[in-house]
């Protein structure tokens, strides 16, 4: 058994990247999230020489990165909603430039500079590329303290395996709420993932290292994008991960992801005991989204409740993979609001089981 | 040239005898590639690339040493350098650098970055690069115009300079005054070694060289932010040829931005 302490999920996220082995984090306060870059400050490089810079902006964090991760060491950062969408530019050329590396976005209400309450509004800018131009994050959503450590180094692994950026996209709620965590022993610094393309230097013994996402002759522009697109293909055969939770006698299914998915659990605990058979599926990659669960169960249920901490972004995934074979039902709170069990059980009740 | 002067007995030259260690002016260095630039005829970046590469070469730091490329006409910058290189989004080359400064602090890492690039969309990094005193080495090719996306206003626009978005001269009212950038990082103390040089005779190359050459050395002490502006020119867009560019730079270029050390270490003060 790891080392048990009870830490805020920033704080977890913080650690994990240590013990995880990485290099160098860039970052810029953001509420909330801010305690990452405080704890990193203030542990990280006594312990295992691991860079922690402030940058001027969260535009010139995520070009650190790009630097950082080029250069073949394991680079990550966070910030929150706006500072998010400051990156994207930068994540694009990520993505294109095959760059590993881990960006945190522990979602806050919005748009625009919204609230600093807990959110997931961010879904498609998570999923669905964000920045220009064709290209996924392989996309992490814990939904506990423990899973907010865990993920940073599952995060890490998976983006060297495919040079890939990976986000993990928490919220308020899980950053800051404090809880038992289990923590992993310390990793080798770096990963231990060969990175032969790095910049480090042309030897004499190589050609020389080029990182770049410009290529300018159409043909091999599409070239380059088949690749890529081989590369999602791949994730999302191969990546997928979900949890499900009393789904054996399932009639009914709830489905959300992070806090929403949580806060379902408790909804199909207290809706059991009213007697009605839920169950929860709970996507922890939502990109690759889990799509064949739900494809599976479409036809052996009545229906699918997703909840969600914003006007509907996750279960637009969920309609494209049960392909109209059930029914698909939507409740959300936005703009900083948690939806209690209370108030999703009424509305299954309302939407599933009126006149039954 | 004459057929007949030179197909005679004792004037025939063969090129083996002419091709010899003892005659060499000039070999382009091996640390440049054989892909052909895409610079314009007259272009002053060929020759920055050169001399950049020369002091590599000469210095044997190729293993050392890794480069950023910027977005603007010296975006292929990599194709030529035979280096290591990563090619960086739109004004954010010396955000790049920090990031592989930091985690290779070893190596010796530089910018290369157009008036755009560096003095328009990324002020911020440029800025902070310099105050925070990263060891790396900036670039600043200043020749007052867009060359890329082929002759709009730069930041170091003159005063009544035409551009095809100033196309009445730039209107300092309307467009704001041109920025003196280099003057702005030398008061950083942050910044180890600041310079402007030029490109447009053979003089001046020489003494670009040589400016490069200190940096070089500076980064090996770790010195901090060194930083050349490279006054140059753009034939193409200011719509001259290459030998009124070069008077252009000389005659109206370089009265604004003058040559010469903006900050030189301390210790070679006298």
């Amino acid at each position: 058994m790891g080392e048990l302490r009870l830490m805020k999920g920033n704080e977890a996220l913080a650690e994990a990247a240590i013990r995880a082995g990485c290099d160098a984090y860039f970052g810029y306060p953001i509420t909330p999230q801010s305690e990452v870059l405080e704890y990193l400050s203030r542990e990280a490089y006594n312990r295992t020489g691991m860079i922690v810079l402030q940058a001027e902006s969260e535009v010139a964090s995520i070009n650190m990165i790009y630097g950082a991760a080029g250069a073949g060491k394991r680079a990550m950062t966070s910030s929150s909603s706006p500072g998010i969408s400051l990156m994207q530019e930068g994540i694009s050329y990520i993505a294109a430039a095959e760059l590993p590396c881990l960006i945190v976005n522990v979602n806050r209400g919005g748009p625009g500079l919204g609230t600093i309450q807990p959110s997931q509004g961010d879904y498609f800018q998570a999923t669905k590329g964000g920045g220009h131009g064709d290209y996924r994050l392989i996309v992490l959503a814990p939904s506990s303290v423990q899973e907010m450590a865990d993920f940073v180094r599952l995060g890490f692994d998976l983006a060297d395996k495919y040079r890939n950026p990976v986000m993990i996209l928490a919220d308020g709620a899980i950053g800051q709420m404090m809880e038992k965590v289990e923590l992993f022993e310390q990793q080798p610094k770096g990963g231990t993932t060969p990175k032969p393309w790095a910049t480090t230097g042309k030897t004499k013994d190589r050609e020389r290292n080029i990182i770049t996402s410009l290529h300018i002759d159409p043909r091999e522009m599409e070239k380059i994008n088949l690749r890529l697109q081989a590369k999602y293909r791949e994730i999302e055969e191969k990546e997928v991960r979900y949890e499900l939770f009393k789904m054996e006698d399932a009639e009914y299914v709830l489905t959300g992801y992070g806090l929403g998915a949580r806060i379902c659990k408790k909804v199909v605990e207290i809706g059991r005991e009213k007697g009605y058979k839920i169950g929860l599926i709970r996507p922890i990659t939502l990109f690759p989204f889990p799509k064949k669960v739900f494809a599976e169960i479409a036809t052996k249920v009545k229906g699918i409740l997703d909840v969600e901490m914003n006007s509907g972004q996750m279960v637009e995934d969920v309609k494209l993979s049960v392909e109209g074979k059930t029914r698909v039902e939507f409740y959300g709170r936005m703009g900083g609001i948690i939806p209690t069990p209370e108030e999703v059980l009424e509305h299954f009740e309302k939407t599933f089981l009126k006149g039954e | 040239m004459d057929e007949t002067i030179v197909k005679t007995e004792e004037q025939e030259f063969l090129e083996e005898d002419i091709c010899v260690e003892e005659n060499l002016v000039y070999r382009k260095p091996k640390t440049l590639t054989d892909i052909d630039l895409h610079y314009c005829p007259g272009c002053g970046h060929g020759v920055v690339h050169r001399l950049l590469m020369e002091v590599v070469e000469e210095m044997d730091i190729q293993d050392k040493v890794i480069g950023v490329a910027p977005v603007g006409c010296a975006v292929f910058a990599y194709n030529y350098m035979n280096i290591d290189m990563q090619e960086a989004a739109h004004g954010r080359a010396t955000a790049v650098a920090t990031g592989i400064i930091r985690v290779l602090p070893d190596k010796l890492v530089f910018t290369y970055q157009g008036d755009g690039d560096l003095a328009a969309i990324g002020t911020a990094e440029t800025i902070h690069t310099c105050n925070r005193g990263e060891n790396i080495l900036i670039v600043f090719i200043n020749n007052a115009v867009y060359g890329m996306t082929s002759g709009q206003m730069a930041p170091t626009t003159l005063p009544g300079m035409k551009t095809t978005t100033t196309p009445f001269g730039r209107d300092v009212k309307m467009a704001g005054y041109p920025l003196k950038i280099t003057d702005l990082v030398a008061q950083l103390p942050g910044t180890y070694y600041v310079t402007r040089q030029a490109v447009n005779n053979a003089s001046n190359v020489r003494k670009t060289k040589k400016a490069i050459q200190k940096a070089f050395q500076y980064l090996q002490q770790r010195k901090g932010t060194c930083f050349i502006e490279i006054v140059s020119n753009c034939p193409s867009n200011w719509k001259m040829t290459p030998v009124e560019a070069n008077k252009f730079v000389e005659e109206v270029m370089i009265p604004f931005y003058p040559l010469g050390d903006l900050k030189v270490p301390k210790e070679e003060v006298k």
